[in-house]
């Protein structure tokens, strides 16, 4: 039997490839897409969660494909639960796989977290120990990923309120180990640093220290809310739902001090401003990288 | 290593106790909170772990929220709260995919004691459910208005229809498409002027949800078709459900509507 010739099927992308080298973002919600259409100079890009986009047709995709033919688009998963215990949901893989095909993302990322178990799914970024077991769990997850969408992706460090008591490593070494195993980069996310530091007592800037940050793909920045644990003493709350707080855009401008323009997206998902308010604080971010990137150059002519 | 032995090891890999430990105080609130987690240097984690169970439930119940818009505005705020809280606790989602969640809602609104005065509320609620089916649904294109017009009339009774991704029929016995309306417009809500069971036809041959009244025996014939039925058949149905059913006009309203993308006639 004669075999089929073999093609490879090269298909044309269906949206230009835009650069969101050093730019600054913000999250993509529907009752910004007038402001943001009408907006002669928005933001550098525009980040989505990719679950809100996972439905057959409709308004979303006819709003995202609007975006993408404009701007760059991040596509952030919210659900994989990389960091459960059980295997990966197929279908939700493939789901994700459809989208990174459809709308050609410049940047992909999920979380270090899970949100299903068996087959209840809680809508939350729930914590998971630090371990050798979970290691490779979690290793696995991500190169499962990765294969399936046929990309690496970043991986976000998480906020937490809680440790658990049989954690070996922490949670620097674990997300190094990560990049070691499986070639992701990472997402870091500044307003997570420091609510994770406040809230378990540690310093955000020794973490940063201790963070990969030439792995840094992109950069969260977003509000956080203030409550109490159970002695009293404060507990910050990944709310999303203000503007970037004074320490966490200090910590920002050291990160990128030391690592240079990064990507950065602001996120904002609830309590949800006007267009301009979001767009102020990307042009802050904007701001900031453009001055060290500025400076970089002068440095590398001065060298 | 041979396949068999690779899949052994596979499956012998360690079981991983967390997730299964940190999950069953999140929906239920007389569950302790779990020992494997503690707040740094030993101290308590009641409050901390409490961070994750509200993030739960508030979180679910937003979504509910978000899916039944009318409903919510027709109990009000604390009462839907309250209700949604308790389906949430129930039936939590089994899908990432927050909007697929709540086809459960409206049984469970019909059996909520505190909504029995309320009657109708589940039929707002199913009017909601199929509104989101129907917002993410596949984009396709309706059958076009003389689509009709090419089969020869002794074979159009033959005649068996493509249902449009998005068309759903919710039936009522009550009037759930007026009060689905006028709890979903902007304005002050206006006075309910009748008190008729109404059927629903949802749509979406463009970009946006449609929500019609179906005329007398619509609901029997657009299900008759949805289901397969040939035309003749479902014209027989309908009049069986209501014998005021007129075929013409509601033949002419099925293709303005869009609730169908493709016609097909049998040979012989």
């Amino acid at each position: 039997m004669i075999g089929m010739p073999v093609v490879d099927r090269v298909e044309a992308a269906r949206f230009p490839a835009f650069p969101v080298h050093g730019s600054a973002g913000a999250s993509l919600k529907p009752e910004h897409l007038v402001g943001i259409h009408a907006d002669p100079a928005p933001v550098g890009f525009f980040e989505v969660h990719a679950e809100n986009y996972m439905g057959a047709g409709g308004p979303p995709h006819a709003a995202l494909a609007a975006i993408r033919e404009r701007w760059p688009v991040s596509l952030h998963g919210v659900c994989m639960s990389i960091g459960g215990a059980q295997p990966l949901d197929k279908g939700h893989l493939q789901r994700f796989k459809s989208l990174v095909d459809r709308y050609e993302p410049a940047l992909v990322s999920e979380h270090l977290a899970w949100s299903t178990h068996e087959t209840t799914y809680f809508n939350d970024l729930l914590p998971l120990p630090y371990t050798q077991a979970t290691l490779a769990r979690v290793a696995e997850h991500i190169e499962e990923m990765q294969e399936a969408i046929g990309r690496p992706i970043l991986l976000e460090n998480p906020s937490t309120y809680v440790v658990f008591k049989e954690s070996t490593m922490g949670e620097t070494e674990f997300l190094s180990a990560l990049v070691q195993r499986t070639g992701c980069g990472l997402l870091l996310d500044v307003n997570n640093v420091f609510v994770s530091a406040t809230n378990h007592g540690y310093s955000a800037l020794e973490y940063l220290a201790d963070f990969p940050l030439e792995h840094v793909g992109e950069i969260h920045l977003a509000g956080h809310a203030e409550q109490e644990d159970d002695e009293g003493a404060l507990l910050l709350i990944d709310s999303h739902d203000g503007p970037v707080a004074d320490a966490v855009w200090k910590l920002y401008e050291i990160v990128i001090g030391r690592r240079g323009p990064v990507p950065t997206l602001v996120e904002w998902d609830s309590d949800i401003p006007d267009w301009p308010v979001l767009k102020a604080e990307a042009a802050a971010a904007q701001e900031i990288l453009d001055r060290y990137a500025a400076s970089r150059e002068r440095g590398a002519a001065n060298a | 290593m041979p396949e068999r032995v690779i899949s052994l090891a596979k499956r012998g890999r360690g079981r991983l106790a967390y997730a299964g430990a940190f999950t069953p105080p999140l929906l239920d609130p007389e569950v302790e909170e779990p020992g494997l987690i503690a707040g740094p240097n030993g101290k308590a984690a009641k409050k901390r772990y409490n961070v994750y169970r509200n993030n739960v439930t508030v979180s679910l119940v937003k979504a509910l929220a978000d899916t039944f818009p009318a409903t919510r505005r027709i109990v009000g705020e604390d009462f839907f709260r309250a209700m949604a809280r308790i389906h949430v606790r129930q039936t939590p989602p089994t899908s990432p995919l927050l909007f697929e969640y709540g086809r459960g809602f409206a049984d469970f609104i019909e059996n909520f004691e505190h909504a029995r005065t309320l009657p109708y509320l589940a039929d707002v609620a199913r009017i909601e459910r199929a509104w989101l089916d129907a917002y993410h649904a596949a984009d396709t294109g309706p059958l076009k208005p003389d689509a009709l017009a090419a089969i020869p009339p002794e074979k159009l009774s033959q005649a068996t229809f493509t249902a449009h991704p998005a068309a759903r029929v919710v039936r009522s016995r009550f009037p759930a498409v007026t009060i689905f309306a006028l709890n979903r417009q902007d304005g002050p809500v206006g006075r309910l002027e009748t008190a008729d069971p109404e059927d629903g036809l949802v749509t979406r041959p463009e970009l946006e949800v449609i929500v019609r009244r179906l005329p007398p025996g619509g609901a029997a014939f657009l299900e008759g078709l949805m289901a397969g039925k040939p035309l003749g058949e479902a014209v027989v149905a309908a009049l069986e459900d209501d014998e005021r059913f007129v075929p013409a006009a509601n033949i002419a309203g099925m293709l303005e509507a869009g609730a169908f993308t493709a016609v097909a006639v049998s040979e012989g």
